[in-house]
């Protein structure tokens, strides 16, 4: 019985950790380009701001880039990631005939890779956010004094004073990811935790076995355990100088 | 010879005006203190001549030439501005030195980014080296900044606008953010600097030192200059009533 349970939590276990790892890959690029997407400065109105009345001089101060993504990280901080998952899975089916995404568990994971990445690039760009308005601005300053150019300034001095900024905030977000992956389970995406509950519904065989379900909890601990360390050791490796 | 000539500068910030019509000259190898109270225009002026503002008139030139002119956009393109910088050094009041790199990287960094042949890095370490050398560094090259007293940390930032031979060297308020203790080390270093006939540009608060320093000294108030002259005539006997004023403030406390 033990063999077949650890088998099949196994299967459920290996789509956890490839939710995660697609979404890692997926949403920390798409993350940054969000937030230097929010911290845009572009005003295509700025040729009104000598304009009198209210309105030209609002508009002026206008930034759609800025503006498109802030309302993005509003809307996808401020809903549920259940909510957003199942919209995803749901309604491009709806519009078309068939989904999008496939079928079967290739399209559930699919849409939850989506779901995932969007959801935690909104969530990692105001980490960047963050970590980019944090370095001070005369890091910038000397640099620019110092005739760099404003690639070397971004690589070379403020790149790993970012870095050592995010790499807290950022762990915690992604040990919660670790645990969030199990709300993929609403669209039947076979995760662990669907492949425990599996055995207290039927499954292999069994029915009424309620203890897979609990012991999946062994697989996160162990996974978060090791991410911990590394992450650990990351922020250890970046201990040799203050920003 | 001269070697910094600026004329009618003026800068606004909104509405605010926070350079009137500045100009000055200034001979190679000679010091000049700038002194005034805070919002007087001093940091705003120093940071004009960096191009990390942009005047909204006047010209700027260096050994004759015109680097900077308000009313030509050719002299104010992106990667021209970055080489111009170069004619200037400057050191900041709160030192700005890059906190992942040890001393003698902070002073060796730019000078390498602008030598893509590395087997020439040798020779800037070299520099390098003798430049924390003169600012009794030698002993700290590889200790990062946190690693340093204020002092030190101001030294090396020295030594890293030196790096760069610059023609003008410009110091923001280099002892505002030190414990008394630590202003010395410091002041002594620029006096060496002086003494070596560096031309220099020093904001201060520290009148002795302008006063013993400095060859000239520029008293400035709400944006304009105020009175000029020899050091040791502004600040023992300035003609300026507004002068008297600011300079009475410091021999009483």
């Amino acid at each position: 019985m033990f063999t077949t349970v650890i088998g099949a939590l196994n299967v459920g276990f290996l789509q956890t950790l490839k939710l995660f790892a697609v979404t890692l890959i997926g949403a920390l690029p798409l993350g940054l380009i969000i937030s230097f997407g929010s911290m845009s400065r572009w005003q295509p109105f700025r040729f009104l701001r000598r304009r009198n009345g209210r309105g030209a001089r609002i508009l002026a101060g206008f930034r759609p880039i800025s503006a498109l993504c802030r309302i993005l990280v509003w809307i996808i901080r401020g809903t549920p990631l259940m909510l957003q998952l199942i919209i995803i899975d749901y309604i491009p089916g709806r519009i078309r005939d068939h989904s999008p995404w496939g079928t079967g568990e290739t399209g559930r994971f699919l849409a939850s890779a989506i779901a995932f990445i969007i959801n935690y690039a909104c969530y990692f760009s105001e980490i960047y956010r963050g970590g980019i308005q944090g370095v001070p601005r005369g890091q910038q300053e000397a640099g620019m004094v110092l005739g760099m150019t404003k690639r070397q300034i971004f690589f070379k001095v403020t790149l790993l004073q970012m870095i050592k900024r995010i790499v807290p905030p950022m762990s915690n977000e992604i040990i919660t990811l670790v645990k969030d992956t199990s709300i993929a389970r609403i669209i039947s995406m076979q995760e662990v935790i669907w492949a425990g509950y599996a055995f207290l519904k039927g499954s292999h065989g069994y029915s009424g076995l309620i203890w897979p379900l609990f012991f999946t909890g062994v697989y996160y601990l162990i996974f978060n355990g090791i991410l911990t360390i590394l992450l650990g050791q990351l922020e250890k490796k970046l201990d040799y100088f203050r920003a | 010879m001269t070697i910094l000539d600026i004329q009618h500068i003026e800068k606004h910030f909104g509405d605010t005006e926070v350079l009137k019509n500045i100009g000055f000259s200034l001979d190679e190898g000679q010091a000049m203190a700038i002194i005034g109270s805070s919002g007087s225009g001093k940091t705003t002026l120093l940071r004009c001549l960096n191009f990390l503002e942009t005047p909204d008139s006047g010209v700027i030139s260096v050994r004759g030439k015109v680097i900077f002119d308000a009313a030509d956009p050719a002299t104010q393109r992106e990667n021209e501005v970055r080489e111009k910088r170069l004619h200037f050094g400057l050191v900041f009041q709160n030192f700005n030195l890059f906190p992942q790199y040890t001393a003698l990287e902070n002073v060796t960094l730019a000078v390498k980014l602008r030598q893509p042949d590395k087997s020439r890095w040798a020779a800037i370490d070299e520099q390098g080296m003798e430049l924390l050398g003169r600012m009794g560094l030698a002993d700290r090259a590889s200790h990062y900044p946190h690693q340093l007293s204020g002092g030190q940390q101001q030294r090396v930032a020295i030594a890293r606008a030196l790096a760069l031979k610059p023609d003008v060297l410009c110091f923001d308020e280099p002892t505002s953010a030190l414990d008394p203790e630590l202003t010395g080390e410091v002041l002594r270093v620029i006096r060496g600097l002086a003494e070596q006939r560096t031309t220099m540009i020093i904001v201060t608060h520290e009148m002795a030192f302008a006063r013993d320093v400095a060859d000239e000294v520029l008293f400035m108030d709400g944006g304009v200059i105020v009175e000029r002259g020899p050091a040791r005539q502004v600040i023992e006997h300035p003609q300026e009533e507004r002068t008297k004023q600011f300079l009475s403030r410091y021999s009483n406390s």
